[in-house]
């Protein structure tokens, strides 16, 4: 999809942004520093599950919002998946039109208040920001989203985005997280009826199971589904697509495509010695009991453990998710332990700030080797080889290798494995017809469109493990091409 | 949001469930488990499927009160609903069609996911022989259900209450002392699944065996479930649930299994206590 530049442009020459742009010199909004989110001190924080990030106030927002030049070639929307009209949209904020500028967001984003959240910003859009390139800090544009997206939820006056007259044709979304929820609500908004297929009995996928409360509140996904809702969109928790029926029972009762979002599933693990002993388990089952389950409450049924001495295995966003979880558990000590050193960590600069001010402990070049359990079968203790940087490797990451000899053994009492994940075989297996690489993840072309003609793919079950704003991009684009293709075959 | 259309007392504690869920009903085969979920405060237990009617739409489940789950499920009646049922779930059984007899052995409630395999199997041509074991007479679940598909069924009970006094592997010797035995299918309690696949082990029979271990999704999402199988690592949900009997690791898979039991037992008072106020 390209930007519809000649559209961008005269948006920005109409009155009221003229006047805005015009009200401050571009030497004075640069002269202005950016705005500080708000954060819950850390010693509270990791004690209970309220959000940490506070969000700004109508003012800073405004203030943040003055610092935007409203560029003529906006660099920040190239970096944005779902090409959200960042300008418009702070420039709204900026002259106090905040449903406005809600809407502007809505227009090509299905879930402003999570892409706000948990997008990696300072990678997307803030990484192309003017002010990026001038060695200066980028615009806040991820605070401002959020705060625009709260804003409007807070105001009890969720705008509906505008609906293309209802076409008749059903089409289906498999998975409910952030690439089939976005698919969802750009195949709504261009009249089509579209049924969401979820195997868990919530709906949010990953916004639910995956993503702890005190980093993005369930509150605010469900409030984004029920905008959904009103847009027509149809979910079907508890229905796992190649199970319950396959594609072409689906077809059989009227489907015409399919976009599969199915995530990326099995979790991975290392395959050392002890590693199937009691306390051991992958970040997507911790983080899916206490999250999905709520576990941590006592009136759930489902139990989860509430370990003493945590070592969380691993350096991305889930790890973080995980370490910090376990300390609002109670955990008295909770090690991050990962193989490379602080800068190769993949997890958000942002979530290992937090992890580190909550005291999170950090065994970086330490790598598990051996996990020793007790005569009950419960994991004691976890030998660490420790590892030293060496050459790197064909993504420029230096490559951790062991320190001969060199081993440490520490004790805990539970393990929680955030090595990656592997893509979910589930409807490959149920659909021949849909080949997959080597790696197990679905095959799509350009135009995200699988070896079936009728079936799109995108997300992790394409892209192998991602965030959620590259899936919601993958979302977008195959809801584009996936339109193309029913018009063309009428 | 599953309806109830029938409930059926086997003993105090195991009953048997009929309940609606059309699309599973057509989906099954044998072998294929349900997740299921009761109460928005409810935990995901998974439930092997004994039955299902295409027409009603409608699948059968036979549980024994264990945990809060179970004992949740056990005090819903016909009318009720089940919050969450999703499936089917798991690879199925593998029927082919066998030179010897097909042993198929269940003990306790592991006679219901039984039932549909022994079905297939008769099916598919086999000789079927069901032994079917139990602490006493009350516990043995299905027997005529079991009789009409089985071409002949040894009933074993611990005391002797019912059929022939002993355990289920002094049932299975029998039957492979007088009649050559293709494949063993076993399904039952993790230790009398070990010491099963031990006996035939001895004679060289291939043997499957159905395991129930902890989950979550039911997915292969979580790996809740997981297991030494032949020295890999696999996922009951979706690797499973049925295993060479020779190759699991049920020292393993029973250490996990009780690896909640401290939580459990402490639910499970705690569900009690509420139960009396």
């Amino acid at each position: 999809m390209a930007i519809d530049i000649e559209k961008l442009k005269a948006e920005r020459e109409e009155a009221w942004r003229v006047e805005v742009r015009n009200a401050i010199k571009p030497k004075d909004r640069m002269a202005l520093e950016r705005v500080k989110m708000t954060e819950v001190d850390p010693n509270v924080r990791n004690k209970s599950y309220v959000e940490v990030n506070e969000g700004l106030t109508l003012e800073q927002a405004r203030e943040e919002a003055k610092r935007c030049l409203d560029c003529p070639n906006p660099g920040c929307m190239t970096g944005c998946p779902v090409e959200i009209n960042i300008p418009k949209f702070i420039k709204n904020i900026e002259r106090g039109e905040i449903l406005e500028a809600a809407k502007t967001i809505k227009q090509t984003s299905s879930l402003p208040a999570v892409c706000g959240r948990v997008c990696p910003q300072e990678k997307q859009c803030e990484s192309q920001c003017i002010y990026t390139k001038s060695k200066k800090q980028a615009v806040a544009i991820g605070y401002l989203e959020r705060f625009a997206a709260d804003y409007e939820r807070h105001s009890g006056k969720m705008a509906i985005p505008e609906l293309a007259p209802a076409n008749g044709i059903k089409v289906a979304a498999i998975g409910s997280g952030p690439a089939g929820l976005t698919f969802a609500g750009d195949m709504a908004k261009r009249g089509y009826d579209v049924t969401v297929f979820e195997a868990l009995h919530e709906i949010g996928g990953v916004l639910k199971y995956g993503i702890p409360e005190f980093r993005l509140p369930n509150s605010i996904v469900e409030a984004e589904i029920d905008n959904l809702r009103k847009m027509g969109v149809k979910f079907e928790p508890d229905f796992i697509v190649g199970k319950t029926a396959t594609m072409d029972d689906l077809r059989a009762e009227g489907f015409k495509a399919f976009f599969v979002g199915s995530g990326a599933g099995l979790p991975r693990f290392m395959n050392i010695p002890g590693e199937n002993c009691i306390g051991i388990m992958s970040s997507n089952e911790y983080l899916t009991r206490v999250n999905l389950m709520g576990a941590a409450d006592p009136k759930k049924d489902t139990p989860v453990f509430f370990g003493k001495n945590v070592v969380v295995v691993g350096g991305g966003n889930t790890a973080m998710d995980s370490v910090r979880t376990a300390k609002r558990l109670g955990a008295e000590h909770v090690y991050l332990v990962y193989r490379r050193s602080m800068d190769e960590m993949p997890a958000r600069k942002e979530e290992i700030k937090h992890a580190q001010e909550e005291g999170i402990e950090f065994m970086l070049l330490h790598n598990p080797i051996e996990y020793i359990a007790d005569e009950k079968g419960r994991v004691k203790q976890a030998v660490l080889q420790v590892m030293e940087l060496g050459e790197p490797d064909e993504r420029g990451r230096r490559s951790p290798v062991p320190v001969e000899g060199k081993t440490v053994t520490i004790d805990t009492d539970m393990v929680v494995v955030s090595v990656g994940v592997s893509p979910n075989p589930l409807i490959p297996n149920a659909h021949p017809e849909l080949h997959t690489t080597q790696k197990g993840t679905l095959e799509a072309n350009d135009a995200l469109q699988t070896t079936k003609e009728d079936v799109f793919a995108g997300g992790d079950i394409v892209r192998g493990g991602a965030t959620v704003i590259l899936a919601m991009g993958d979302g977008r684009k195959a809801a584009a091409s996936m339109d193309e293709y029913l018009k063309s075959k009428k | 949001m599953n309806l109830i259309v029938a409930k059926e007392l086997f003993s105090a504690n195991v009953a048997k469930f009929v309940v609606e869920a059309p699309r599973i009903a057509k989906s099954r085969r044998a072998g294929h488990f349900v997740i299921i979920r009761i109460g928005e405060d409810g935990e995901r237990i998974p439930l092997t499927i004994a039955g299902s009617d295409v027409e009603k739409g409608t699948i059968t489940l036979v549980v024994q009160r264990i945990g809060v789950s179970t004992n949740k499920l056990f005090n819903l009646n016909v009318g009720d609903y089940i919050t969450d049922v999703v499936g089917p779930l798991g690879q199925a059984t593998k029927i082919e069609k066998q030179e010897g007899t097909v042993l198929a052995c269940g003990g306790g409630v592991g006679v219901a996911p039984l039932l549909p395999i022994i079905q297939a199997h008769k099916a598919a041509g086999n000789r079927v022989v069901a032994v079917l074991a139990a602490r006493t007479k009350d516990l043995i679940i299905l027997e005529d259900e079991v009789r009409k598909s089985a071409d002949e069924v040894i009933i074993m009970t611990d005391d002797g209450s019912y059929g022939k006094k002993g355990v289920v592997t002094v049932g299975m010797e029998d039957v492979i002392a007088r009649e050559k035995v293709s494949e063993a299918v076993v399904i039952g309690p993790a230790i009398m699944m070990k010491f099963a696949a031990l006996t035939t082990k001895k004679y060289d029979i291939p043997t499957v065996v159905s395991l129930n271990t902890v989950m979550v999704d039911g997915t292969g999402m979580c790996g809740a479930c997981r297991v030494t199988v032949g020295g890999k690592t696999k996922f009951v949900c979706v690797d499973g649930p049925e295993f060479d009997a020779h190759q699991v690791d049920f020292d393993g898979m029973l250490a996990r299994m009780a690896g909640y039991k401290a939580e459990e037992t402490a639910a499970l008072e705690a569900w009690k206590a509420a139960q009396n106020n």
